[in-house]
């Protein structure tokens, strides 16, 4: 026992449906794991997985050095779990969604009072705690949905896309306290389809696509095994480059030509723009960018839309 | 000293009813007052006038109250197996957040009923002392009529879970009370006796578990002996509690932990 998660041939199957085809991985205490991947790719099936709320179809997964299909009780009273839609009672106040939350731990009132308020000075939600929670804003609602996941001082908190839908505040404020979590050392799984958050918050990740996990690694080391140091995005008038999408192919090691737009991937930026310009090309816009996780992803999952 | 499993969701749903109590149990109390004045007193002289030697050899009123009392209790049971189970599963989604904390499916199944008991019981509390009121009984009688109005209203609120985990649409829900809640209302012998339906209804009243409710209050209350021996009538409403909260695990393993 020193994995904090392994999972070997991890299989969900839903009739024929497969959402999560035979995946491995493992995650270590302490640490902070996200599964980043498209929508449909199989994140949540696998969290539900852990979560000992969806039985295995095959494969064998261990959670805290437990069985959740043969444990899950016992797993899930040491489980935090934030999902992706907020299942709070609408007609409670705060403070009451959290006593009751608690309450199906069996922890004692007397103890949840002084853990309400830790958590909801942690999340800042003390001057609201009276309020109902159909009153709130979304960003609270979130913050108090992880406040609830934390009621029971877990050992591992699940986090099911927790930032999906909030606007650029209530994220950073919410990445704030996540990472306070991390350094607190709680364990963190995390799934997003957000490459920033990924970046911020994970110290390693999976890719997931169609049911499989494509790659693995911390954020930098994907980049850099997945993509070239650097980026020029150059964009021209619409029509144009169909015309010119050979020529651009002989830039860069690497080059990906879309609608209006070419990606030239490369390890010297400065270079490639130099050989635009040589080429006799007149795009309309150049952008010499560092690589990012967004084109990791992308060059890994495909860019066809999801639906 | 761990406390069990269902009866943390019962303290759960305990917690919520806290918000509304009072309007609750002032309605519990309004409802039966305004039936038993309207169709008890005022019908019932209607109908004392016309039948000089009352039904079953007593009046409109008392002949009333006891089935009165059965289907309040029938219908509170199918009120908090449709609209209670369709916002777990469907609307608010508390059912799927409880599943995240130790407490697993039938722990919820069993937590909702006994909760589903209690609101029953409270109900048909209520309605007694209307009852006693109105001099339609004796405390002592109404606590006894209690009894089957009970077992009627927990038949129901699991039948009632055991369908609204089955239906998708909550649109089904205002369908089932019209009809099926509601017919079981009026023609299951609350309002007159089942031998007043035509032939090819008898059995079909008699199937309902509230048919076997109202005959054992009333008997309780009137003085009669029911038409069908009590332990028969007991044992069938005991199969409808059973059954109903058995068959409702099922489809909410298939709904929150698929």
């Amino acid at each position: 026992m020193s994995h904090l998660i392994e999972a070997r041939g991890l299989t969900k199957r839903f009739g024929d449906f497969t959402a999560v085809d035979g995946i491995d991985f493992t995650v270590e205490p302490g640490e902070s794991f996200g599964f980043l991947g498209p929508n449909g790719a199989g994140k949540t099936s696998t969290m539900r997985m852990i979560g000992a709320v969806s039985p295995i179809t095959a494969g064998s997964l261990t959670v805290l050095g437990l069985d959740p299909m043969k444990q899950g009780p016992q797993l899930r009273s040491r489980l935090g779990v934030v999902p992706q839609e907020d299942n709070l009672d609408p007609d409670l106040t705060i403070d009451d969604n959290l006593m009751m939350y608690g309450r199906y731990f069996d922890l004692p009132r007397s103890a949840l009072r002084g853990r309400i308020d830790e958590l909801l000075d942690f999340l800042q939600l003390t001057e609201k705690r009276k309020e109902r929670v159909d009153s709130l804003s979304g960003g609270m609602k979130r913050r108090l949905t992880i406040a609830r996941g934390l009621i029971n001082e877990p050992d591992l908190l699940i986090l099911d896309e927790p930032t999906t839908g909030l606007d650029p505040q209530a994220r950073h404020i919410l990445w704030d306290r996540l990472y306070r979590l991390k350094q607190q050392g709680v364990t963190l799984i995390i799934t997003t389809h957000y490459m920033d958050e990924a970046e911020q918050l994970c110290d390693r990740l999976v890719v997931m696509d169609k049911a499989k996990i494509v790659a693995e690694g911390s954020p930098v080391s994907l980049i850099s095994e997945h993509a070239p140091r650097e980026v020029v995005e150059v964009r021209f008038r619409p029509g144009v480059l169909d015309g010119i999408a050979d020529v651009i192919e002989t830039l860069a090691p690497r080059t990906e030509i879309l609608a209006d737009r070419a990606l030239l991937y490369t390890d010297d930026a400065e270079k490639t723009v130099a050989g635009i310009g040589a080429a006799g090309l007149e795009p309309e816009t150049i952008l010499a960018r560092r690589s990012s996780l967004e084109d990791v992803f992308l060059r890994l999952t495909g860019r066809t839309l999801v639906e | 000293m761990t406390t069990p499993l269902s009866l943390r969701v019962f303290e759960s749903e305990a917690r919520l009813y806290r918000n509304i109590w009072r309007s609750s149990i002032a309605s519990s109390f309004l409802n039966p007052i305004l039936y038993l004045a309207a169709m008890g007193v005022g019908l019932g002289s209607l109908v004392d006038t016309n039948l000089p030697g009352g039904i079953d050899g007593v009046s409109y009123l008392t002949f009333l109250a006891p089935g009165l009392l059965v289907a309040t209790a029938m219908q509170t049971g199918a009120a908090e197996g449709a609209w209670k189970v369709m916002a777990g599963l469907k609307w608010t989604k508390t059912y799927h957040a409880k599943l995240s904390t130790p407490i697993g499916v039938p722990s919820l199944v069993f937590g909702h009923m006994l909760w589903s008991g209690a609101r029953v019981l409270m109900v048909s509390i209520v309605f007694a002392m209307v009852m006693v009121a109105f001099r339609v009984a004796p405390v002592s009688e109404s606590l006894v009529a209690l009894g089957p109005a009970f077992l009627v209203g927990l038949a129901m609120a699991a039948a009632t879970t055991a369908f609204t985990a089955r239906v998708q649409d909550p649109a089904a829900l205002p369908l089932y009370f019209r009809f099926v809640v509601i017919p079981m209302f009026l023609f299951s012998g609350t309002f007159f006796p089942i031998s007043q339906l035509p032939d090819w209804l008898q059995p079909v009243a008699l199937l309902t578990p509230m048919y076997h409710g109202v005959e054992m209050s009333r008997a309780v209350v009137v003085g009669v002996s029911p038409a069908v021996a009590p332990w028969i009538s007991i044992t069938y409403l005991l199969a409808w509690i059973a059954a109903g909260t058995l068959l409702a695990i099922r489809p909410f393993r298939k709904r929150l932990t698929p």
